[in-house]
């Protein structure tokens, strides 16, 4: 049998879902990267102040600030890529895969917007 | 057709799981919670943002028996998901697919897994 594909598709490597591997290589990547951060959030989520100020003035170390910034865009980025997987791999019927892919992929951007705002706001002492 | 004696595999019910298959739906499970477990970090963030008192509020509902039972599970969750993880990749390169290593690492990922849970638990205090 012949490829029917045309040699600039084959050279594209893209697919049908016009994504190539990018899911894969995106999911890896930010789970390479989210090994550290994970310990270090771990870590200080237990060590979590009860007290307000003691948080906030955490929070608004630059480096504590970037760290958090980092960790919750990649994590909520690799959050979305995983429900991808599961919701495709358990929701069939077409409509309303669509329609749960969509409201996951929305929630992500949303708590990961929130998240980063949040830190923000904190950072430069709103 | 029922009748047929022909071996049927065994329905997914019934076969017992290896702890590398149980290690696997467990790896999205814990995916799962812990994309939701996220919203309650962001939640104390928000909080934080909001000022002392709604801060303290959240806190004392974190600091509960309730509380303290989630954030702990969701650790263990967050670490077994992480340790578990380090073994997908080692595979995505192409380590460690021999069964003696799938089975020595995946009993590897829990024990590490619950080290890294009770070690946060008491620096945490």
């Amino acid at each position: 049998m012949g490829d029917f594909r045309t040699p600039l598709s084959r050279v594209k490597g893209l697919g049908s879902a016009r994504a190539g591997t990018s899911h894969f290589w995106h999911q890896r990547l930010t789970a390479l990267l989210l090994i550290p951060l994970a310990l270090w959030i771990g870590f200080s989520i237990a060590a979590l102040p009860v007290d307000h100020a003691t948080l906030v003035s955490w929070i608004q170390q630059p480096l504590v600030t970037v760290v958090l910034v980092l960790l919750i865009m990649v994590a909520f980025y690799h959050a979305q890529l995983g429900l991808q997987s599961v919701i495709e791999d358990y929701v069939t019927a077409h409509a309303s895969r669509t329609f749960v892919l969509l409201a996951s992929n929305l929630m992500c951007l949303l708590f990961g917007t929130v998240g980063v705002i949040s830190v923000l706001k904190i950072s430069f002492g709103a | 057709m029922s009748n047929s004696n022909h071996p049927v595999s065994p329905h997914l019910q019934i076969y017992r799981l290896p702890l590398t298959a149980l290690l696997s739906i467990t790896h999205r499970i814990t995916g799962v919670i812990l994309a939701f477990g996220s919203l309650l970090m962001v939640w104390i963030l928000v909080a934080a943002a909001q000022g002392a008192d709604y801060y303290q509020w959240v806190m004392t509902h974190v600091q509960a028996w309730y509380g303290q039972i989630f954030l702990f599970g969701l650790l263990f969750a967050l670490y077994l998901h992480l340790c578990n993880g380090i073994r997908h990749l080692f595979w995505d390169v192409g380590y460690g697919f021999e069964l003696e290593t799938v089975d020595l690492t995946a009993k590897m990922a829990i024990v590490m897994a619950l080290v890294l849970t009770v070690a946060t638990w008491i620096i945490g205090g």
